[in-house]
């Protein structure tokens, strides 16, 4: 029954960019409903996983599906069933915040009324409706950050992904925008699936805990299940058990940096 | 359809925001006219080839049309950097309408340019030969507008960074406006020049322009129109397939 099916299956997933696997043939579920986040350290493969769940980036190999569909061939069907919060910035800083908003109402097909609705709602929640015809490009980076979470909430999708959604956040704001996860998840029943730093609020608000690191999922369980794996008192100290104390040097990385170097200096 | 709208808006409400954009691009053709229409037009009339303004002005409404529609297509790269393609690139929308809205909202910017590149010939003595031409003259700045919206598309759905623009600029888009026409007659040009510009639809472009404004043109009307709208059709496929393939 596809009810019974589960809302993200992952198998075999395997992503290169070049020489460089940065993820490395992980296989997980999330079942429907259920709130699952995904921890690791910097350049672990978690923002990559994402990016191929949500069609951005296509697998190198692997079977992947999202609410019954695969997005490297189904794009269309299983773009309709998600929503996406992105760790970097995704908004138009020449338009408003509320044109953001709208414009995001208008693709996801939110009817007007309704979309209104939320829009205001929303921008009281994350405290921007007094702001809603000021530019983002006159905003701070945590009211940027806000708006564009609150965006995402818009149109109420199956399956919400939150690549580090808090960053920069400051904690009333957070607790405003995981409550309002939070009932989405239990009156809605849609599933979430997350990242983040912070230890405890992953703890406090999942139900599933995937660790991965250097592209492999290392461990997945409960929070309970995995602290008494790893013998730890909180998920933080089973955490850094699992994935070491040092600060890895990672090539991706510092590759990163320099191919954004290049970009910006140019071979001229 | 709202997808389509919405995109189209986006583009024109950006534009008309940034009012230092639109006059910064009209001074270039402002600057070609002038100082083209004055300074070359004794010689070319001596040279028998009638008055330069009626023959130059097309060539300078092509040529603004052409600048602001391909660097219109090209804006993706800003998108892409500054990340708002990937909130277009997830949504539940087929790429190719966003691309299509994209694609329309350049247009109409810069066929609106085109459009004041007009109304300033005639403040200095250009006159249509008719009213009907000058409306049908309407049909061949959009198609412009539109087919080189798309090939800027096209190209900035392959390229990842700014340094693309002086490439785009020096190699795509000053050939396509030299070798086109738009300055002088390619009666008189030699074979080379006129067989490359022969394969440049912007040269169809221009005449059919010549034609409903000026009322000369080197080519039938209708052909031009063809080869002018078979260029829009295709160049809008290649760029909302090249756009459908973006992986951020
Ligand atoms: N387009 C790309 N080209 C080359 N390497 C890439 C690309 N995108 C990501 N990588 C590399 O893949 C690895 C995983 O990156 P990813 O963004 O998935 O990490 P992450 O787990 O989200 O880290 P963070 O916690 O810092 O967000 C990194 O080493 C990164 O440098
Ligand atoms: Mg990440």
């Amino acid at each position: 029954m596809a009810t019974e099916s589960p809302a993200i299956s992952v198998e075999n997933l395997v992503k290169k960019f070049g020489n460089f696997t940065a993820v490395d043939n992980i296989s997980f579920t999330v079942p429907r409903g259920k709130k699952f986040v995904f921890l690791g350290p910097n350049g672990a493969g978690k923002t990559t996983t994402i990016k191929i769940l949500t069609t951005l980036l296509h697998p190198t190999s692997g079977n992947i599906k999202v609410d019954l569909y695969d997005p490297v061939t189904e794009q269309q069907l299983a773009r309709k069933s998600f929503g996406i919060v992105f760790q970097d910035p995704s908004l138009d800083d020449d338009l408003t915040a509320y044109e953001n908003m709208d414009f995001h109402g208008a693709f996801y097909d939110v009817p007007k009324k309704l979309r209104k609705e939320r829009i205001e709602y929303l921008l009281n929640l994350v405290d921007l409706w007094e702001r809603k015809d000021d530019f983002v490009k006159t905003f701070s980076g945590g009211m940027k950050r806000r708006l564009e979470v609150a965006r995402g909430l818009i149109h109420h999708p199956k399956i919400l992904f939150l690549d580090e959604p808090i960053l920069g956040l400051d904690p009333q704001t957070r607790n405003h925008l995981w409550d309002y996860v939070r009932e989405l998840n239990q009156k809605e029943g849609m599933t979430v699936f997350f990242t983040t730093h912070y230890m405890e609020e992953a703890d406090k608000n999942s139900d599933i805990i995937a660790i991965i690191d250097h592209g492999k999922i290392i461990v997945e369980g409960t929070s309970q299940e995995i602290k008494e794996k790893a013998k730890a008192e909180t998920l933080e100290e089973a955490f850094l058990k699992l994935t070491g104390h040092s600060i890895r040097k990672e090539a991706g990385t510092a590759q990163d940096q320099l191919r954004a170097m290049a970009k910006l200096w140019g071979r001229r | 359809m709202e997808a389509v709208y919405v995109m189209w808006l986006r583009q024109l409400k950006k534009t008309w925001r940034s009012k230092a954009r639109i006059i910064g691009s009209l001074g270039q053709p402002l600057l070609f006219l002038l100082a083209l229409g004055f300074g070359l037009g004794a010689v070319f009339e001596k040279a028998g080839q009638g008055n330069y303004v009626n023959f130059l002005v097309p060539g300078i409404i092509a040529m603004s049309i052409l600048f602001t529609a391909m660097f219109a297509g090209i804006e993706i790269i800003w998108d892409r950097q500054f990340g708002f393609l990937k909130e277009t690139l997830v949504a539940p929308i087929p790429r190719w309408k966003i691309m299509l809205g994209r694609t329309l909202g350049g247009a109409t910017t810069s066929s609106i340019q085109g459009i004041i590149v007009l109304l300033i010939a005639l403040l200095i003595g250009f006159r249509p030969v008719s009213l009907l031409g000058a409306l049908l003259s309407m049909a061949f700045i959009f198609l412009i507008a539109f087919m080189f919206t798309a090939f800027g598309t096209a190209i900035a759905s392959r390229m990842t960074d700014m340094q693309a623009f002086p490439l785009v600029m020096n190699f795509i888009i000053m050939p396509i406006f030299f070798l086109s026409g738009s300055l002088f007659p390619l009666t008189e040009a030699p074979a080379g020049i006129k067989a490359v510009s022969m394969a440049n639809p912007l040269t169809y472009g221009i005449d059919g322009l010549r034609g409903t404004l000026s009322g000369a043109s080197h080519f039938p009307i209708l052909l031009d129109f063809s080869v002018i709208i078979s260029g829009a059709i295709l160049l809008g496929l290649l760029g909302s397939y090249l756009f459908s393939k973006i992986e951020v």
